[in-house]
């Protein structure tokens, strides 16, 4: 076991990582470690626990700005913001049950560093969308900021993107300033039955391309509804393709009837009212279905949303597994059998032959022994692989935070 | 505005520079004659010019990366250029080097309206994009008030924003993927018409980097279905602080408008004089609040607006019954600059972000500057997300007022950082602010950022000059200091 290295505050982390740096020694950093299988297994002398640094640094509704430190319990800042009828609107997923642990442990350190956000990446952005400003210590050693504390913000490189989904391996974060938003007071979800994956992505576009402003849209094969905890869904014993209509009630009752309207020759419907969408989206947000193991591996893809069921459906088909599709057909969830590689060649095939570099697939669970051989992300080619290894080193030329996490040697 | 020293080597060395550049980039592609060169001189900031060395107009991306290779081969500096239309002189040449002009890169490329993109060459306008869609209901949401003659490309080298990124963000929320040639060649696409980063978001950097990390040839955006129905409401109040309530209030009842800009007196009757669109002129501060959607939405939140106005005490409230009415709203506000160049010989424009709550405060001070030095203020304002856009009246003719009105720019924007803002919302530093980033960076911020630098362009050779106060020294830049191997902090609780 490394031994563990708790700081108390910002200036305990400073000194921590100059410590290390001093004695040569590699750092893991972690906050509530619920996002641990995240990534490639770190092999590191010290565990540098952030989870200490739980401080709420400034929450200003009324300017729709969140400071907080690493260690926050993300659980604890929704309730917060929900008091007062906001929300972080990129729907942090919550994938600890995902990788077999409780639900409800992960910090909003980790939710930034790891960059995923859920099925409203499609209107609202995921977490690089709405991460502001960020203060850590790099590996220098030095203490550093980069954004600021308001919404709009060009002032000099927007090193915060590139920290948020960077996986810990450019510094330790010891504050980060999040963009909030108000909270819809309403939701719907709109459910087509019936169609094929291929018909279902068609018409998820002509739904996202309409001006019902679609918030989400999501389509389960008749495998994944079957098994939501959503009586609704269930109950239809088929796939599903699902539309969320997000806002104040008069504008969601008029788009509903409108979509509804529109796509009536296409099949049976069905509506599910706030409670049951807010409940589903949170599922499929999570990947709800693919909880807990077994034996099983799950990928997530990104690709063209027209692409979603060449890729998907191919894949499901040829090595037995099930899959649905987030982001209008754009993002695959994928879960196959086990495997000594996870299938990573011939998923990574399929892809290649499908969207031909336009877009990547992450290895979302497998063993610490597959996921310390395979890839876990994308491969890059030559010239973006050694971009961002000069990338990584000018902000830790030691290779101190993290190493291996995403990529061996890196 | 001191720029680098130019290298009398280099200045030496011009007629071999073109002729080499001639043969990558053939015919008319290189610009060489003095008089030509003139166009060239400034961008948007005309109060700061340079004539470039050479000006290079490639066509293709080969011939981008071929002349970026030259250029690092030979240590020629390169300043990259769209449509030339920054406000922060981001585009300012340098003596001894060359503008790399994309403005023939000018090909919207594919619409893909199945996944909701649209591939566009840099040179695109702004607005063209929105042109080329609109036939079928799309848009493309940043809307930067030059977006008649704005390049996309430059657009992404700004992060340029507009009236509606409250509710649809800036460029780079907007921005899917591009494909760059780095300062040595190299050709990388960074994205595409999927979403997220496959790794690190080098996306989300390059976007905003001010033609400081790479030159951008080609550009996947996300157009978007354009709302059913907009309709605005026009609201005046007698004291700035009860506008600036409003504006929060709206905010706290839930609501992100489309738009929520505001004027004050000055502005207000430098836009009226101008396009007589019959704002209120007893007033010390006018709300624009725009609303769009599906009517439904818009007719329910219209209300809810307005009766946050009246509880603000507004005196003076209008709301728009028809597009006629809703574009006359806006006429004035989008003529305000123009509106007040009229009522000026000069006018410098600043671009700080502050917290909405700050700004009564800001507006004061701000006042209180301008009267201390005998200039005048005009103020437009993003006030949705606290964008400022004070206006500093000023007469380039008499001896001194140009660098008077630097120095009160400067001074606003200090405030701005004071208040715990920042120096730029959406024109970026360029050379304007650059000298102002240890106002709101300190040393260890700005060296990271630089350091970011050194691993695109290790040579400092993409213009140099623009957004640091200091040019970076990569070598320096990269060595960790260790404190002499001793444990600093033993007191450091371990576990």
């Amino acid at each position: 076991m490394p031994e563990t290295w708790k700081p108390k505050d910002a200036a305990d982390v400073a000194s921590a990582v100059g410590d290390a740096l001093s004695a040569g020694k590699s750092l893991e950093l972690i906050g509530g470690g619920s996002r641990r299988g995240f990534g490639r297994p770190v092999e590191a002398d010290v565990v540098l626990d952030l989870s200490a640094l739980t401080e709420v640094l400034t929450y200003q509704p009324e300017e729709l700005i969140l400071a907080v430190a690493p260690g926050a319990r993300l659980a604890e800042i929704e309730a917060m913001l929900g008091e007062r009828g906001q929300q972080l609107a990129f729907e942090p997923p919550d994938f600890g049950p995902l990788w077999g642990l409780p639900a409800g442990r992960g910090t909003i350190g980790g939710l930034v560093m790891t960059g995923r956000g859920g099925p409203r990446r499609l209107s609202a952005g995921g977490p690089r969308d709405h991460c502001l400003g960020v203060k850590g210590v790099n590996g220098f050693g030095e203490a550093f900021a980069a954004g600021g504390r308001v919404v709009k913000n060009v002032t000099g490189f927007d090193l915060t993107k590139l920290i948020t989904g960077s996986f810990g391996t450019l510094c330790a974060a010891t504050e980060l300033t999040l963009k909030v938003l108000p909270a819809a007071s309403d939701a719907a979800t709109l459910v087509l039955v019936g169609l094929s994956d291929e018909a279902a992505m068609s018409v998820m576009s002509k739904a996202l391309g309409s001006s019902a402003q679609v918030s989400s849209a999501a389509h389960l094969p008749a495998d994944i509804a079957r098994a939501s905890s959503v009586p609704e869904i269930v109950g239809q014993s088929a796939a599903v393709t699902l539309l969320r209509l997000e806002g104040v009630r008069p504008s969601v009752t008029a788009r509903v009837a409108h979509l509804a309207d529109t796509l009536q020759a296409l099949g049976p419907q069905a509506l599910l009212g706030r409670e049951q969408s807010v409940a589903l989206w949170k599922e499929i947000a999570d990947a709800a279905w693919f909880a807990g193991g077994g034996d099983t591996v799950v990928w997530k893809l990104s690709v063209p949303p027209s692409k979603g069921a060449a890729v998907g459906a191919r894949l499901a088909g040829e090595l037995s597994g099930r899959c649905y599709y987030d982001w209008g057909g754009g993002g695959i969830w994928l879960e196959l059998p086990g495997a000594d590689d996870a299938h990573a060649a011939h998923v990574r095939r399929v892809l290649n032959e499908v969207v031909a570099g336009d877009g990547h697939a992450t290895l979302m669970r497998a063993p610490d022994a597959v996921r310390g051989t395979e890839d876990v992300f994308q491969p890059l080619a030559p010239a973006l692989a050694a971009l961002t290894r000069r990338v990584q080193q000018q902000f830790d030329p030691q290779g101190i935070f993290n190493p291996g996490r995403m990529y061996g040697g890196l | 505005m001191l720029m680098p020293t130019p290298d009398a080597g280099l200045l030496a060395r011009r007629a071999e520079f073109v002729s080499a550049l001639r043969a990558i980039v053939p015919g008319e592609g290189v610009i060489s004659d003095d008089a030509e060169l003139a166009a060239y001189e400034c961008d948007g900031l005309t109060a700061y010019r340079q004539r470039p060395m050479i000006v290079v107009l490639p066509t293709t991306v080969d011939q981008v990366s071929r002349v970026l290779a030259y250029c690092h081969s030979q240590g020629l500096k390169v300043v990259p250029r769209g449509a030339g239309t920054s406000l922060s002189g981001g585009a300012l040449p340098l003596a001894d080097g060359i503008i790399l002009g994309l403005g023939k890169f000018n090909r919207i490329l594919e619409v893909d309206y199945e996944n909701r993109c649209a591939v566009v060459q840099p040179g695109v306008t702004n607005l063209a994009v929105t042109q080329a869609v609109a036939s079928e209901g799309f848009y493309y949401a940043p809307d930067p008030s030059s977006q008649i003659a704005c390049s996309i490309g430059g657009n992404v080298a700004e992060n340029a924003g507009g009236v509606h990124c409250l509710k649809y963000g800036m460029t780079t929320n907007n921005l899917l993927g591009v494909e760059v040639v780095l300062i040595d060649g190299t050709v990388l696409r960074l994205g595409g018409k999927h979403l997220d980063p496959a790794a690190l978001d080098l996306l989300g950097v390059v976007c905003g980097s001010e033609g400081l990390l790479a030159v951008v040839t080609e550009v996947t955006v996300r157009i978007l279905q354009a709302p059913e129905t907009q309709r605005a409401l026009l609201m005046g109040f007698a004291e700035v602080e009860a506008a600036g309530a409003c504006v929060a209030a709206v905010i706290a009842a839930g609501i992100i408008p489309a738009g929520m800009e505001m004027m004050d007196r000055l502005a207000i009757s430098a836009a009226e004089a101008f396009v007589k669109v019959g704002y209120p002129l007893d007033v010390e501060a006018l709300l624009i609040i725009e609303l769009d959607g599906p009517p439904a939405e818009v007719d329910h939140l219209i209300e809810v607006v307005r009766e946050i106005g009246e509880g603000c005490g507004a005196s003076y409230l209008r709301i728009s019954m028809n597009e006629d009415e809703r574009k006359g709203f806006w006429a004035g506000r989008k003529a305000a600059f123009p509106a007040v160049g009229r009522i000026s010989p000069d006018y410098y424009c600043m671009d700080g972000t502050i917290p909405r709550a700050a700004l009564p405060k800001v507006l004061r001070r701000m006042n209180e500057l301008a009267d201390g030095c005998g200039l005048r203020i005009a103020n437009v304002f993003h006030a949705g997300d606290g964008n400022l856009h004070p206006l500093i009246l000023y007469d380039a003719d008499k001896p001194g007022e140009l660098h008077k009105a630097e120095e009160l720019g400067a001074a606003i924007l200090t405030l701005c950082v004071e208040v715990g803002g920042v120096l730029t919302g959406e024109h970026g530093v360029g050379v304007e602010k650059r000298d102002l980033m240890e106002v709101q960076f300190g040393p260890a911020d700005l060296e990271q950022q630089q350091r970011l630098k050194c691993a695109f362009d290790d040579d400092g050779l993409l213009n140099p000059g623009k957004v640091f106060p200091k040019l970076c020294r990569c070598a320096e830049l990269g060595r960790v200091h260790i404190h002499g191997g001793k444990v600093r902090f033993p007191e450091l609780d371990r576990f």
